[in-house]
Formats: structure tokens, sequence, C-alpha cells
């Protein structure tokens, strides 16, 4: 069980076909377009550790995310998972939940929270007794700190962060080994998310899962994992383990954002923003998506498209660094 | 600092009257900005600050209503304005600039046009002048080639662009004062960075004081000169933001900073405040924080603190006074 890893993901690929309809393409002779949402992407993360991918908006974190649970067929290249043994001697694949951004949408606004945290249960037919079930859904609600009493109520009666908490008790009512967190607590205050995020690591290492924790806040991040991978255009830049890439950042996109995040440590801070935005997923720029925005490019940056080496924990995909 | 203030928020009050009786959303809200100042304004969901902007604009839609209190623009009082002056006044001295910037703008014409449009609403300029002076100001605030992009369409900009046109619309009129709530909540890490050098270097430039509105420290401790946190319809600390993020007095501020994960180090776990904020219709008495403070009393669950009045204030029974320096 310690000599697989818990996932292996290898050269995953995702493209999404965003031409425009046949006719116009014929009558315009435009050529077909495609988005890149995730190129040739790497990882495998072992058994009760934390894995995190960082990066902006459309960088391609959360096909990623969807990828793993099985919401949208990678193109190219495959995910495996390890088999886990359960508590009667079984050897099985592990289960694989998820847990969503906005607790506000991904709770059946019409169900009790009892029903929605069963559905997995009866879904799978984990327990066929309802009394059982009942108390399983008492004990899960306890888990997350809500009282057993909360499963009569509905969605509508409880805050973003009591919401995320349901969310997480829907996901381990299945017995679930693998978590994919996308954006757990982006939704939520900051006093809230130290809650969810202090509960998160709590049930880890009482019940051994594995996270794939996606996120665009470097501290919650920075908090969470043992590794992480930066994400950009669709690849890997730089990856390795969260304290080496923390103390040393060596991609230069890595380094501006670790320097553009607004820091409470350092007040008024002058600093320097980073220029332009991200290019489009469907025309990268050539050579290295990144050399547009990059203060250290050179014209091979420009043509040659750098590739993820991998020097001990850590890999680089930068030519200059 | 010594500067008359632009402008002053004393003892404000805002009222929701429901079937269930009036609700109090901002209980005796004061705070002031100086010229050239920016005043960040921090909070969890539905403690008051975008309630206090809005009341500041004048733009409080029924049932919500200004129960007491007193705004003052320049001296002059704003908060009794009859709604043609205070819409005069809205574009000419408070400019606003809001979190989404795609319904901010309206998709069917042109920014050059809207820009157009509220230049010569407040200023007395001939078309072609407020067409130069549009293209100036998209320069100003960092659009690469404004020529051509000002005759482009708001679905034609990316996220980041399309707040610095907002900011533009909001520097049209020359304002006083500019309301910025949430300006980058719903922008990337990185494009925030731009946005807010960019609110810096303009509240410089135009000497204009801006309010900033957010929900998060980081952007406050980097952008704003004074910081006012709010909880629960009141103020509960203000003070300058070294001090404020640094050596928090109110329990809460502590709370919240220690929320924060840390970038330096990984802690192992993280302090929280447990519980949640009260409800409007379910105000604990006396001080609104009483129910999650770890140091409560007895003084504390019947009456209210008052904020003092010293530079860095809080608003707690526990907090000694400031010496006085």
């Amino acid at each position: 069980m310690s000599e697989t890893p818990a996932i292996t993901v290898t050269g995953a690929t995702c493209h999404f076909d965003v031409s425009p309809p046949w006719l116009d393409r014929v009558l315009r002779r435009a050529p077909r377009r495609i988005l890149r949402a995730v190129e040739d992407v790497n990882f495998t993360v072992p058994s009760g550790k934390t894995f995190s991918v960082v990066g902006e908006s459309g960088c391609g974190k959360s096909t990623l995310a969807r990828m793993m649970v099985g919401l949208q067929p990678p193109t190219a290249g495959s995910i495996s998972f390890g088999t886990v043994t359960r508590a009667d001697g079984t050897i099985v694949p592990p289960r694989v939940q998820m847990i969503f951004q906005d607790p506000y949408a991904s709770l059946n606004p019409r169900w009790r929270v009892g029903d929605i945290i069963a559905e997995p249960i009866r879904e799978l037919k984990l327990m066929t007794d309802e009394v059982q079930i009942a108390a399983r859904i008492a004990e899960l609600l306890k888990t997350v700190g809500l009282s057993p009493a909360d499963a009569r109520r509905f969605p509508h009666e409880f805050s973003g962060g009591q919401r995320q908490r349901i969310s997480i008790a829907r996901a381990l009512a299945t017995e679930a080994d693998i978590l994919v967190c996308d954006e757990p607590t982006s939704a939520l205050d900051v006093s809230v998310q130290a809650q969810i995020l202090n509960l998160m690591r709590r049930l880890q290492q009482q019940f051994g899962l594995t996270y794939l924790f996606i996120s665009h806040n470097l501290s919650v991040v920075r908090h969470m994992s043992d590794e992480i991978a930066i994400m950009y255009l669709g690849r890997f830049v730089e990856t390795g383990p969260a304290d080496e890439i923390f103390a040393q950042p060596r991609h230069p996109y890595t380094r501006l954002l670790l320097d553009t995040i607004p820091n409470v440590e350092a007040p008024n801070r002058a600093r320097q923003p980073m220029a332009g935005e991200v290019p489009s997923p469907i025309a990268p720029p050539p050579g290295c998506p990144f050399h547009p925005r990059c203060g250290i490019a050179t014209a091979r940056c420009r043509e040659d498209r750098p590739m993820l080496r991998q020097e001990k924990a850590r890999a680089l995909a930068c030519h200059e660094a | 600092m010594t500067a008359a203030p632009l402008l002053e928020v004393r003892d404000l009050e805002v009222v929701f009257d429901t079937r269930q009786g009036p609700l109090r959303a901002l209980d005796k809200v004061s705070m002031s900005i100086a010229p050239g100042e920016i005043l960040g304004v921090v909070g969890e969901s539905g403690a008051g600050k975008s309630l206090t902007g809005t009341a500041i604009i004048g733009l409080l839609d029924p049932p919500g209503r200004i129960a007491g209190g007193s705004i003052l623009l320049e001296g002059q009082r704003i908060d009794n304005l009859p709604a043609e002056a205070m819409r005069r006044l809205r574009g000419a001295k408070i400019g606003a600039i809001f979190q989404d910037p795609l319904t901010s703008l309206h998709p069917m014409i042109s920014v050059g046009d809207q820009l157009v449009e509220t230049i010569r609403t407040h200023l007395p300029l001939s078309a072609t002048e407020a067409r130069a002076r549009a293209l100036e100001l998209l320069r100003e605030v960092g659009i690469p080639a404004a020529e051509t992009r000002i005759d482009h369409y708001p679905h034609q900009f990316s996220g980041g662009m399309r707040q610095r046109v907002v900011i533009a619309l909001a520097l049209a009129g020359e304002p006083k004062l500019i309301v910025a709530d949430e300006p980058t909540t719903a922008l990337d890490v990185s494009i925030q960075a731009q946005i807010t050098t960019l609110l810096k270097r303009l509240c410089r430039e135009h000497g204009a004081a801006v309010m900033l509105v957010t929900h998060d420290m980081g952007v406050i401790a980097e952008t704003a000169d004074r910081v006012a946190v709010m909880y629960a319809g009141r103020v509960v600390e203000t003070g300058p933001v070294e001090a404020v993020t640094r050596a928090p007095r109110h329990p809460y501020t502590q709370g919240l900073m220690a929320s924060i994960p840390s970038m330096q180090t990984r802690e192992a776990e993280l302090r929280q405040i447990d519980g949640a904020m009260p409800r409007l219709n379910a105000m604990p008495p006396g001080c609104a924080f009483h129910p999650r403070c770890p140091v409560v009393e007895e003084r504390c669950r019947s009456s209210v603190p008052r904020l003092e009045a010293t530079p860095h204030a809080a608003a707690c029974w526990k907090v000694a006074p400031e010496a006085l320096s």
C-alpha cells in the first residue's frame, strides 16, 4: 500500500474543440480551433499526502480536477489509482470524491441534509438498514462538527462554512480514500476558512485521506500541502515539496506569484506587479508560454519550449532559472 | 493627517424595515478620510462594509434607510440631499468602482462613448474635447493602444482591462472621493496587484480620498493608509494599517489576523474563531462579538463598548485605553 502511490497521472491531456460550426468553417475557410486546457501533465501522490495545484484562472487546474473524478474524459494519457485494503481484508479500488468550490450550488436545496449525506450510502449500497444509515449520518455530522439534529434541516438554513462541512460529510459518507478539493474555501470568509482548513487537516490524519487540492490562494496551499505544482497555461512549470518551493522558488512565474500575493505580514510593501495577462489557451505564444510576461526571457525562450526537467525532488520548466 | 477630513461619517445608522420589525444593519458607524488618503474598510460578509459605502454614495435601496447620524463631504451634509442633487454629486464629487467590472459597463455601448457620456454629464466640454479627455483617461489607467481600444466594446476586454475602464469612468468627473467596493475580488492575483498599484498611484496623483471596501486583509495591508475593521454593523477597530495588522487590539481583529495562513511558516493548526457572525435578527445584547470572544467577561454581555477616540482605537471593554502620546 505504501509502495504504490494513491494517484498516478501519466501524460494527462485535455483538449476542447471550440471551432465554429462546420458550415461556417467551410464557408469562411476558418481552421479548427483547439483549446488546450491541460497538456501532458504527470504526477504521483503518495497515500495520505496532499498534492496541490496552484494557478490563475484559465490555467486548467479545474479541468485537471474534473478529469481526476471522471467528470471529464482525458483526450490522451492516463489517470490511475492505487488499490486500498479495506478493514475486512479485501483489496479494492479506492473511492474518489470531490468537494466543490461553491457550497451554495453543490447541495440540492430541496433535500434535507440527512438525505444529501445518505444518498451516496444508498447509491453504493454500503448499508441497507435505514436505522443503520441514520446512525451513520449522525456520526458523520458529528465528525465534521455539526449536530445530529441538523440532519432534519435544509441547506438554506446553514451558513457557507456549515454547508462546506455538509459537503465534506457527504464525501466521507462513501468511506472515500481520495478527496479532490476544487477551491474548497475560496467562497468562505477568512475566519471560517481557518475552521474548514483545520477540519480537513484533522480528517486527513484521522482517516488517512489523500487530497488533491486545487487553489489559487498560495497561503492556503502553503498551509495544506506536502507537494505543490504551479500550473501555467495547461502545463506544470514547477513542482516539488511545498517547503522547498516556498523557501526557494525557481521558475520566474512562481517567483512573481509569490511576490504578488498581498501579504499581511508586510504592510505597505513596495512591489513590482506582474505585467500583462494570461494569454489565451487557444493561441498560446510560441516557445515558453510565459515568455511575454517574463523578466529574464531570452531569444531561446521565444522559440523553444522548455521541458519539465526533474532535479531530485523538484522539477522545473525554464531555460534560464 | 492634520488636514480637515474630506469625508466624515458620524454615528451613521442604517435600518431595514421588515415585516418582523426594523433590523439595524449599521450601528453608530463613524469614520473619516483625508484628501489623498486610502481608508480600508474590512470585514466578513454581512459586516456592513458594503452597506457603509452604499449609504455614502446615496444608493441605498428601500427598505434600507438612514435612520440616524450624518455623512459630511467637504463639511457639507450629503445624507439628506434630494435624489436629483445627489445624482449630480455622484460622478462629479464621488466616483464609484464596483466588484464586477462586467456588470458595471453597458455591454452595447463602446467604452469610449460611455466615457464621453460621463465626462459631458459632469464637465462643460465639447464632444471632441471629451473624446480627447477619454483617451487621456484610458492611457492614465494603463490601457495599451488606447487609440484603437477606445472604440471597442466591454466584451472585447479582459477582466483586468475592464476594471481599468471602470476606474477610468470613476475618474471621469474628477471626483474628490472614490468608493471602491471589492475592486479586485473578481480578478486573479497577478491582475489584482496591477489594479491596487494603479489605485494607489491615482490616489497620490489626483489627491483623491479612496474608501477601499474589501474582505481581503492582504489587499488592505498593501494598499491602505488607515483601516477600519467592521463586525456585525459596527466599527470595532480603526487605526493606521501598520498598527492594526501588526498589533491588533480588538479580540476579533486578533483572531482575524491569526486565522490567515502564514506564508513564512507552516503551523500545525490555524487559530480559528469558532462560530459565525450573528444574524441581524438575532443580535446578542452587549458587544456583538461576545459569543465568540475568548476573553469575554460579564460586562460584555450587557453593554455595548464604545469606540475610543484615539488614533488606534478599539471598541472593547477588555482593551486598556491607549496611553496618551
